[in-house]
């Protein structure tokens, strides 16, 4: 197991670093430079004046220059000052805003394993019923429809017509005025319409997984036996059934998580929550080349890491991968 | 299947429980007609789709940090409602005989956000900072003009020019900056581009990152304490989102599109919470030819290109009524503007007429050809510019009908400047400028400008210009300037280099509560300082916002 997880470790290292380079090479391809957007086709900027904030940057060194300047940065995990012009370290940009990018998606996920889970086992005890075509319309659904789409629907039904929820943001205006009890309940009601849209389209993923796989356990043999033990179905399924079928269902939590990240980038614009997928659009606009890599290392590196975690927890729970 | 028993209503009564209160807004709306008395408090809430970047201005080019340093921040002088130029730290000035030295005055016991003295002192080191090598501003090209900058005394500063220059007086407009907080410290690691101290009317406050960036105003500032409290910039990154908290009256203040403005905005409720202003935009729109382009050469089909166009179909189609025809690089309500200029009616025939001429004949299937080649072009628009692209539509149409074949091509904005404008490889762009309040156009339209990254990218030569805008550039009477800025202007409405399209309208929504809005030339937000809500409109407590 321990050499196992050393290996699985070294072989993060080649991955980060492919990912950095194509990474690198794909934004240093798209046309347009920091500060450059702005300042393109205005009178008031002149051309010294360009040239001068171009090599305040290093962007008048050759592409390998940069990379390589970059690289050994960040093996020494500093992730270099942001080319927006407020200049900060972008350490401290990525740190104010990932709490609440981890909170949102780990609410989601909850979200997800709570309804997804239930609907899965439904759908694949009452096969074909009309519930569970009901179900699997439905989470469909919420897969195709774009989320922007959805988003913007909600936030108009329920914060424009209904005013019963906040259209944006994560806090009132008189937040600092309120107690603690008022403070939760205000947060919790700005969170409800993105939370629940971001799960929504992973709804579909989870339950069909979880249909199916519990479709095939119930196949097996033990199962008949189970039955012929006289057993209640309640038992069959939660004690004998279910243990086996959900082994698959682990290993969605780690693939799950780019998802997550990529799905963190629509959302935070479309609510305005100052997280780090809003970070990473705002970013990407101005050419914040710093700021996009470490976004992406960090990313890179949650998803390795949750890749990881679900292969080892699969282990953990499945005697026969351990073996093997 | 005991969890999906309690957690499925455990979770259905939670999110009831989150949707029952409405936190009570107060729905009375009848009273904001009311004018009521000046009052100070409140806080105005306006929406941004990007965050700022740098609140020292001389650092940063995006409208987001400027707006908010407006606020912050005074430069010496300024423009008034009518975009006459008045003092602000400046309480007067003396241009020399010469005309090549400006002396200004300054007000005596104007204090910094901390309690410091502001002195001409620091309008010098503001002066050195912004051509200082070393600092990365985009904005050191009229101040690197000035031989001579001299502190004479504690409120008096001197500048000298080799040249009379024309825009001078105006390019000290910009935001002063505390010396006694900068100096000598490396600008680009200042804390100050958080936590910006000025001179003006708003203290900054808060920034909380990615959501709002807080003002509070200045009880001492020299023009009078503003009567409204607060100011809030929300960043709200879909402008789709900012008109959903528009119409929800979370934010107060918004731009508006034309389509948002006469149909979205235009119903009752609306408008019992709302005023709508519109002024006409410091901008136009163009139709620009790559002039280095055999096609283009002539001036003839130039002109008959804008006979060609119907400009009112674009204003009334998809500007839905909200702007005016352009007839050249200013708009009217300039003083700079001169309307008697060669006009082209909408007219196939007339422009038929002049393409003959020129040359072209049209086949048997009605395309114009010249020396057996069909008279065809792409232009090239923005991505994301719907009124652009729509116009270039519509002229699409306009010119298939005389049988010239124009090609419509979506660019992003990036790679439209810099794989075709900066690599003159287009045929014509269909793109915007905003109207400088000081008529200066040199960098526009002198043909010395025509280097990569510089402006007069469609090669528009003309000797008559090049003189014009030389003497324009260098004339302080505006009398006199204008005579130059009059003839500028007949010329390019003969060459047309470009087919100007339109002015726009600034179409904007602000809430009712607010008072002594006037739009003028300069815009609504002049005399923001003089805006109130009457003490039973106001909706903000003193401390509302303020996370800390």
């Amino acid at each position: 197991m321990l050499r196992y997880l050393v290996k699985r470790l070294f072989f993060m290292i080649p991955m980060v670093f492919g990912i950095t380079l194509i990474s690198f090479a794909v934004i240093h391809l798209v046309p347009g430079e920091p500060g450059a957007l702005e300042a393109e086709m205005n009178p008031k900027i002149t051309k010294e004046a360009r040239e001068r904030i171009r090599s305040f940057y290093g962007l008048d060194k050759p592409l390998y220059v940069q990379y390589w300047s970059w690289l050994t940065r960040i093996v020494r995990f500093d992730f270099g000052t942001s080319f927006a012009t407020d200049r900060r370290p972008v350490i401290d940009k990525i740190k104010e805003r990932l709490p609440i990018t981890i909170l949102i998606n780990l609410i989601s996920m909850g979200l997800i394993f709570i309804f997804g889970i239930p609907i899965g086992i439904y759908c694949a005890r009452y096969k074909d019923t009309f519930l569970d075509r009901f179900l699997t319309s439905f989470v469909f659904a919420g897969y195709a429809a774009p989320t922007f789409w959805v988003a913007l629907l909600a936030m108009i039904f329920f914060g424009v017509y209904l005013e019963v929820l906040p259209v944006s943001g994560i806090k009132s205006y008189d937040f600092r005025e309120m107690n603690i009890l008022e403070k939760v309940f205000d947060v919790t009601r700005h969170l409800v319409l993105p939370v629940c849209i971001s799960a929504v389209g992973s709804l579909a993923g989870i339950s069909r997984y979880m249909k199916s796989s519990l479709l095939e356990v119930l196949r097996q043999e033990y199962i008949t036996t189970a039955y012929a033990k006289g057993l209640p179905e309640s038992v069959v399924i939660r004690k004998h059934a279910l243990r086996n079928a959900l082994l698959p269902v682990i290993t969605i939590l780690g693939l799950s998580i780019p998802g997550l990240i990529g799905g963190s980038v629509i959302f935070e614009s479309i609510f305005s929550i100052p997280g780090m997928g809003q970070l990473f659009y705002f970013s990407v606009m101005a050419r914040d080349y710093p700021t996009i890599m470490g976004i992406l290392v960090i990313g890179a590196f949650l998803t390795l890491v949750g890749n990881l975690v679900a292969d080892i927890s699969y282990a953990v729970a499945d005697p026969r991968i351990r073996i093997g | 299947m005991v969890n999906k028993k309690t957690l499925i209503p455990l979770c259905f009564i939670l999110l009831c429980l989150c949707l029952l209160p409405s936190c009570g807004r107060k729905k009375d709306t009848a009273r904001y007609d009311d004018p009521g008395k000046p009052a100070w408090g409140d806080m105005i809430i306006t929406g941004s789709i990007a965050e700022p970047s740098n609140l020292i201005p001389i650092l940063s080019s995006d409208s987001a940090s400027h707006e908010v340093a407006s606020y912050v921040y005074n430069g010496l002088v300024k423009y008034d409602k009518d975009l006459n130029i008045v003092g602000d730290l400046a309480e007067s000035w003396e241009v020399s005989k010469d005309n090549l030295s400006i002396t200004f005055r300054l007000r005596k016991g104007v204090r910094w956000h901390d309690g410091k003295p502001f002195s001409a002192h620091d309008v010098m080191y503001t002066y050195r900072v912004t051509v200082d090598p070393k600092t990365p501003t985009a904005y050191s090209g009229d101040f690197k003009l000035v031989r001579k900058a001299e502190v004479l005394d504690d409120h008096t500063f001197r500048v000298t020019y080799d040249r009379p220059f024309a825009p001078a007086l105006i390019s000290w407009s910009v935001a002063m900056l505390p010396k006694h907080l900068l100096e000598g410290k490396d600008i680009t690691a200042s804390p100050l581009k958080r936590k910006p101290v000025g001179t003006g009317p708003f203290i900054f406050t808060e920034w909380v990152p990615g959501d709002r960036v807080i003002l509070t105003a200045n009880p001492d500032y020299f023009e009078g304490r503003p009567y409204i409290g607060r100011y809030m910039m929300k960043i709200i990154p879909d402008t789709a989102t900012m008109f959903l908290e528009l119409k929800n009256s979370s934010i107060d203040l918004m731009g508006l599109t034309p389509l948002q403005y006469v149909k979205q905005t235009d119903y009752p409720a609306f408008r019992r919470e709302f005023n709508r202003f519109k002024y006409l935009a410091f901008a136009y729109t163009y139709l620009g030819y790559n002039l280095r382009n055999g096609l283009f050469k002539d001036k003839r089909v130039r002109q008959a290109l804008a006979h060609a166009i119907d400009k009112r179909e674009i204003i009334d189609g998809i500007l839905l009524g909200q702007g005016i025809e352009a007839t050249g690089p200013f708009k009217p309500d300039m003083w700079a503007y001169n309307g008697n200029v060669k006009r082209y009616d909408y007219s196939p025939e007339k422009a038929l007429a002049l393409l003959r001429e020129a040359g072209f004949e049209r086949d048997a299937d009605g395309t114009l050809r010249k020396d057996g080649r069909p008279f065809e072009f792409t232009i090239l628009v923005n991505q994301g510019n719907v009124v652009r692209i729509q116009s270039a539509e519509l002229i699409q149409r306009r010119l298939s009908a005389i049988g010239i074949t124009m090609k419509i091509r979506v660019l992003e904005w990036a790679t439209l400047v810099n794989d075709f404008i900066d690599k003159r490889s287009f045929e014509a762009v269909l793109l915007g400028w905003t109207v400088p309040n000081d008529p200066d156009l040199f960098d526009i339209w002198h043909s010395s400008k025509q280097g990569v990254k510089e402006l007069n990218f469609i090669g528009f030569e003309n000797r008559e210009v090049d003189e014009l805008l030389v003497r324009a550039r260098h004339t302080l009477d505006r009398g006199e300037r204008k005579k130059y800025l009059d003839r500028l202007q007949e010329v390019l409405a003969e060459e047309q280099p470009y087919t100007f399209l339109f002015v726009p309208y600034s179409t904007v929504a602000l809430h009712k509560r607010f008072k002594a809005v006037e739009p003028a030339p300069a815009g609504i937000m002049y005399n923001f300082i003089k805006w109130y809500v009457p003490e039973n409109q106001m909706r903000y407590g003193s401390n509302a916002a303020v996370s800390r």
